[in-house]
């Protein structure tokens, strides 16, 4: 089990009128949903009052409802897109027989003994596992929370409780008499709550697999979603602080004395990571770092640039390394065969570059410490902030909030951002509530990266052109070494997260993975789909030029690898069919396929390119179609999908990080360039019908991209492509 | 000297540094949060407000140049093709994380102020400053031929 970074699934389109009475109601969903929004001080005083209720009833952890007839939900899950806040109302939303006008949600209080989530063990969001691993949970929740209701009806109505119907939020008696939720919630609080209540058979489901509007949309349409950056408190101070320029540098002096000198600037402060500025807002806090006059110690720093380290990986790809898989002989297979190819793959650091650079709020008082930010990690989070705080995890309050963006950066073992900001609101003894506010240069330099991968693969074809022999060697930093992860998910030195999905799942009878993790200074995290993100693009890449060297056609290919894996060829087939896989392209133009498991969940591509005579390219089509279970919300896989195209593309084509003696060189949008819109070809999405439990989506969409196009190209080029990011050029 | 302008339709005067961008102005003073910061050098578009409406990155958007002119920003559109596009974005759910949304809707409305019928080169060169990290970028274009249809039919 890996646990990584994104997203999972959620909704979609309606009637006018319906639009209308979800869409306002939305917007109560959202003050709800910002936890006590009074005391936060959000921005503008624009936006509808919460409507003065008495206290919904909370039927468990996860269902309230209130006497207005309101159903809100608890999602124990971030919100950073990928759309928790409507798929967890869907789930319990048909489970209740609710109206989907009625449906609420608020985000979970930090209380991993609550709101746990039931893949990672502990409460976070990651492994694209938010709707997967709430899938029971909510449904069972739901299902006894009707079951009281209904409880609650026959006792109203002096009926057997096997003669209550519920349809759209209203409970009916077969004499014609009928309650609606909101009349018999404080009631049906008072039933015993069932052992195991009953759960709808999935051939009656009325609201997952339709398309339901996303609760989110408005307030994230007319500016009124509350993000970290948007808190404020009562004499805040905004914090910006100058990092060091090298991993592992440290302070050794600094002057303020021309910082402190700005206007608005309220005081200065060393702290482990660097030297804070705290001032009456970002402008001014920004200034003061300007004026400020660091010296640093950089005996400890990293100082290997990027051309260092990869003739180091190179040079160690030529040593054995620990075995991840074995199967057969892969070394005597590979002596033995007819036909021999080698191919060196590398892959660049990538920044996460959230649109929202990280951030949070903290408020200190004596036995209390309050956060608001974008918690990805509760658990971890919380008990980091005791630690600094010096107060125990239960006296550390969070307060989740829409994230802007994350794709794992919001995810950290050691919290790194909130325990920066709890340090700094500890460093002026808590005299005012803070918040950190990183610098999108902050942002882009401060690591976590998606580690740097080499890999050396060789593979063997036996004289009917049949792959006899697969041999892969990888190396790249372990994420999870050196965190609390570490004991859970590295085995035998091995973790796993670094070749999840390296040549599987083909039938190849020797195959064998090895791992080097080598140790570097520069910090490192799951980025979106996490080792998928290099280990589908040299298998696919991989594989086409097996493929190729044996004449054989790239699906036809993988049609006979993959006989025994009906979900990767369901995919697999969709995606080639939707494509018109095999019908001619005019010159200049190609298609490439990919597929991959990941998250639970099968995704195939299609990329139809164009690349001009000069060499330049772009992709102009993308099909996809995936199989991820019961898909709650088609609509929000769909987005899902093409998020994660977007994203895979954005990274194949120009993203980098780069180090110069251990220096970032790169440090905003002028230099790290995501995808553009022009960038961006049109999608298609197919989703597999299914009755399986619904698996991941917010990362499946991603790994067979970039190995997608990297093969198209190649099928119009005939050159293959090893290294990412693309860039602007291809061989020609 | 105190610098004054309309902001959203009522008169705002900021007496501070007049090299303070005008996004952190409305933000941090104002308290109009919806307009984000994404990266300061005018390279997202998070921050994009209507200056006399015109779309303008206001991230390194001095106070001092809008002195006597028209600022609006999301909280405080209200034209026909602001509605249109807000609705349209509803109606196709386009957010994900949301975070870039407001930028997007404030490019999007100025397009359609300009060229009630845009073609996807027109889109494309209008919404090029505009990023998404979650890349919903192909919903943006759709969305904004749907607002269009709306606006002229």
């Amino acid at each position: 089990m890996s646990i990584s970074s994104l997203l999972s699934a959620s909704a979609p389109t309606t009637t006018r009128r319906t639009f209308i009475k979800v869409t306002t109601l939305a917007g109560a969903g959202f003050l709800v949903g910002c936890g006590d929004s009074s005391s936060v001080e959000p921005a503008a005083t624009a936006g509808p009052a919460a409507a003065p209720a008495a206290e919904p009833v909370a039927f468990n952890a996860f269902v309230k409802i209130g006497a207005d007839n309101k159903v809100t939900v608890i999602v124990k899950h971030l919100d950073k897109g990928q759309g928790v806040t409507t798929g967890l109302p869907t789930i319990v939303a048909e489970e209740l027989d609710a109206a989907w006008s009625q449906m609420a949600w608020e985000f979970a209080p930090a209380d991993t003994a609550r709101y746990a989530n039931l893949a990672l063990g502990l409460q976070g969001t990651g492994g694209s596992s938010s709707i997967s691993n709430s899938w029971m949970q909510y449904r069972q929740a739901a299902a006894a929370a009707r079951a009281m209701l209904v409880q609650a009806a026959a006792e109203r109505f002096g009926v057997a409780a096997d003669s209550i119907t519920v349809a759209d939020g209203i409970l009916r008696e077969p004499g014609g008499r009928s309650a609606t939720f909101g009349e018999l919630a404080e009631a049906a609080g008072a039933v015993t709550p069932p052992a195991e209540p009953a759960l709808k058979d999935p051939t009656s489901f009325k609201l997952i697999g339709t398309h339901v509007p996303r609760l989110d949309s408005v307030a994230k349409t007319d500016g009124t979603a509350l993000y970290t950056i948007d808190v404020t408190r009562p004499g805040m101070l905004t914090a910006v602080v100058a990092h060091a320029p090298k991993f592992g540098a440290k302070v050794a002096s600094f002057d303020a004395s021309r910082a402190r000198a700005v206007p608005g600037v309220v005081d200065v402060v060393q702290i482990p990571t660097g030297v804070a500025v705290l001032a009456e807002g970002f402008w001014p806090a920004l200034k003061g770092r300007e004026a400020l006059a660091v010296t640093w110690d950089e005996s400890g720093a990293e100082k290997r640039g990027t051309a260092e380290l990869i003739e180091q990986y190179t040079a160690l790809a030529g040593t054995p390394g620990l075995v991840a898989h074995n199967d057969g002989d892969a070394v005597g297979a590979l002596a033995g065969a007819a036909k021999r190819i080698d191919a060196d793959f590398v892959f660049p650091y990538l920044a996460h570059a959230s649109m929202e650079p990280m951030n949070c709020v903290v408020e200190l008082k004596p036995g209390e410490c309050e956060i608001w930010t974008g918690s990805q990690f509760q658990t971890f989070d919380q008990t980091t902030a005791a630690q600094i705080a010096g107060v125990a995890p239960e006296q550390v309050k969070i307060n989740t909030l829409f994230a802007g963006g994350s794709f794992g950066r919001r995810a950290v073992p050691d919290s790194d951002y909130i325990a920066e900001a709890v340090t700094i609101a500890k460093a002026i003894d808590g005299r005012a509530p803070v918040k950190l506010q990183w610098s999108r240069e902050d942002d882009m330099r401060a690591g976590k990266y998606r580690p740097l991968h080499f890999h050396r693969v060789s593979g063997g074809i036996d004289a009917n052109g049949d792959i006899v022999a697969w041999s892969q060697r990888v190396v790249g930093q372990s994420i999870v070494k050196g965190t609390a992860l570490e004991s859970f998910l590295v085995r035998e030195g091995i973790d796993a997260s670094s070749v999840e999905g390296a040549g599987t799942p083909y039938a190849i009878p020797n195959l064998r993975v090895e791992v080097h993790h080598p140790d570097v200074g520069v910090p490192v995290l799951w980025w979106r789909s996490v080792g998928h993100t290099h280990t589908a693009f040299a298998t696919e890449v991989f594989l086409d030029e097996l493929a190729a060297a044996a004449g054989k056609d790239p699906v036809e290919q993988r049609r006979a690898l993959l006989k025994d894996h009906p979900r990767h060829l369901g995919v697999l087939n969709l995606a080639a069919e939707k494509a018109g896989w095999g019908t001619p392209l005019p010159a200049g133009r190609g298609r490439g396929i990919a597929v991959h498991e990941s998250f639970g969940s099968f995704v195939a591509e299609v990329a139809e390119v164009t690349v001009g005579s000069d060499g330049t390219f772009s992709v102009d089509r993308v099909v996809c179609a995936v199989d991820c279970g019961i898909a709650v919300n088609p609509d929000v896989v769909r987005a899902q999908m093409e998020g994660g195209i977007g994203y895979g593309l954005s990274a194949a084509l120009r993203e980098e990080i780069t180090l110069a003696d251990g220096a970032v060189e790169q440090s905003n949008f002028t230099d790290y360039m995501p995808l553009r819109i022009s960038d961006m070809p049109v999608v298609e999405v197919h989703v597999v019908p299914s009755t399986a439990p619904p698996s991941g989506v917010g990362e499946p969409g991603l790994p067979p991209l970039a190995p997608a196009v990297a093969n198209a190209i190649r099928a119009v080029t005939g050159k293959p492509i090893r290294r990412l990011p693309l860039g602007e050029r291809m061989p020609v | 000297m105190a610098i004054s302008f309309m902001l959203n339709g009522a008169a705002v005067e900021h007496d501070g540094d007049p090299a303070m961008p005008l996004l952190w102005f409305v933000r941090d003073r104002q308290g109009l949060t919806g307009s984000k910061f994404g990266c300061g050098v005018a390279m997202c578009g998070a921050c994009t407000m209507h200056l006399d409406g015109t779309p303008m990155r206001t991230c390194v958007t001095p106070v001092s140049a809008v002195a006597g002119k028209s600022v609006t920003t999301i909280e405080g559109l209200s034209s026909p093709a602001g509605r249109a596009v807000q609705e349209a974005w509803r109606e196709l759910d386009v957010v994900q994380c949301g975070y870039c949304q407001s930028g997007q809707i404030m490019s999007a409305t100025a397009l359609l102020e300009q060229n009630s019928n845009p073609l996807d080169e027109d889109i494309d060169a209008a919404m090029q400053g505009n990023l998404c990290r979650c890349a919903t970028y192909h919903r943006i274009r759709a969305a904004i031929h749907l607002a269009a249809t709306r606006l002229t039919g």
